[in-house]
């Protein structure tokens, strides 16, 4: 969707903030809701790109208004209540429905090493065709899917160069909609500065993206 | 908390507008331990291993065996995950990794324009700045002008590579070794390699005078 995450080349977005000496988390709150989003996606209910989808999904306003975390916790509540692990009603009330049935075993703490160790493959292991080479020139499509996707707006419509085949990775624009993993290539394709930026940019420099063989068409 | 009317499930994209989210997630951390979907300990446990554990010392390690090992080097070019795994590190947000490396000719630089990929496995998790607005929208329109805010001026003959994570690939900078760190061994290198030069908004600094008696 052509959202406010989609903020690559924006401007007007203030100067970037650092901070000096910066913990992990700010607040207790923050490492809680992170740990939740971590530990509710052991139940395999929704993928990665599914929460990434929800988060496009926060209003514009609020979005650019809200912390990381807690659009991550206004995320994964709200695929909670999606995928009927439990109801808005519960959340609201922070309190389990009279009668409802309790889902377990958790992750436990004994399995958070392991869980972490192995993460979550992207890869697939299954043959697919590579309609793409390196060295050849690529145009990413001029599409606006109203769903998830990973080719951002900036490129879109843009002439770039295939740098390298990374092998086959899962799908977001399907994956996120439990539409199927769909399974493709995915290349490292370079863009020039001023082919995304015109002239203004210097000649010398480059974007980088990684982009599915769905995302790209011959030059 | 303000709520949606219930009954009106399908409104999904007029999502909750919160109250305090310290107050949210403890009444959602207790609505899920009670219904048997999270364990307290396990969510204490996956703080810990973030706030303690994994963080860009882990990535230091890696830097340094790759400036003192030319073979480890050739490795982490050619298959960073295997590279990386190496030293013991892989998993959550480091299962695909790619190393690009700085020479005086060329400089990489990091971000995740559509939300906020890092390579946790090596970095632990992002800097408040690097899912910050202003760098997301910025690093690939004007790396330089960003780079300048963070201290570092880039000659204009310098190439700058911007790698935008738009995949599940995550990317470590390699950066250049800083001149006069000749005599330091791999523990000493590792303390010069900060998170941000791993992300490339930085140069590893020559070590202090004297850090290498």
């Amino acid at each position: 969707m052509n959202g406010v995450h989609d903020m690559g080349g924006m401007h007007g977005l203030g100067p970037v903030q650092y901070e000096r000496n910066e913990p992990v988390f700010h607040a207790d709150w923050e490492g809680r809701a992170f740990a939740i989003n971590l530990a509710a996606a052991a139940w395999r209910k929704w993928s990665l790109d599914a929460l990434r989808y929800q988060i496009e999904l926060i209003p514009a306003a609020e979005y650019l208004r809200m912390s990381y975390y807690e659009k991550w916790l206004t995320a994964v509540t709200e695929r909670l209540v999606q995928s009927g692990l439990v109801t808005r009603a519960e959340v609201d009330s922070g309190k389990a429905a009279a009668g409802s049935s309790k889902a377990t075993p958790p992750l436990t703490a004994a399995e958070v090493p392991g869980m972490l160790r192995s993460g979550a493959l992207a890869s697939r292991d299954v043959p697919a065709m590579a309609h793409f080479h390196t060295g050849q020139r690529v145009r990413a499509r001029n599409i606006h899917p109203v769903g998830h996707t990973r080719l951002p707006r900036y490129a879109r419509g843009k002439l770039g160069t295939v740098e390298r085949d990374h092998g086959v990775y899962v799908f977001p624009d399907t994956i996120a909609h439990g539409a199927g993993e769909n399974p493709q290539h995915v290349y490292s394709v370079r863009f020039t500065a001023q082919e995304l930026w015109g002239g203004q940019a210097s000649p010398r420099d480059s974007v980088f993206l990684d982009l599915w063989d769905d995302y790209l068409e011959p030059a | 908390m303000s709520a949606p009317p219930h009954g009106h499930d399908r409104d999904h994209d007029h999502q909750v507008v919160p109250s305090d989210p310290a107050l949210r997630v403890k009444a959602l951390e207790s609505l899920l331990t009670e219904k048997g979907l999270v364990d307290p300990k396990a969510l204490d446990a996956l703080i810990n291993k973030y706030e303690h554990q994994v963080g860009p010392r882990n990535g230091a390690r890696v830097v340094a065996r790759a400036w003192v090992d030319s073979s480890y080097k050739r490795r982490l070019m050619q298959d960073a995950t295997s590279a990386i795994a190496e030293l013991g590190y892989g998993g959550a947000q480091g299962e695909h990794m790619v190393v690009v490396e700085n020479t005086p000719e060329v400089h990489n630089l990091v971000v995740c324009t559509l939300c906020s990929c890092y390579p946790w496995s090596v970095l632990g998790l992002p800097p408040v700045w690097y899912k910050s607005a202003p760098y997301r929208s910025r690093a690939v329109i004007d790396p330089r002008g960003v780079l300048r805010e963070f201290g570092l001026e880039l000659a204009d003959e310098t190439e700058v590579r911007v790698w935008d994570s738009t995949a599940e690939i995550r990317y470590l900078v390699l950066p250049e070794r800083p001149a006069g760190s000749e005599s330091l061994d791999e523990t000493e290198l590792a303390a010069l390699v900060t998170r941000d030069a791993m992300i490339g908004v930085a140069k590893v600094a020559a070590p202090a005078m004297g850090a290498s008696a």
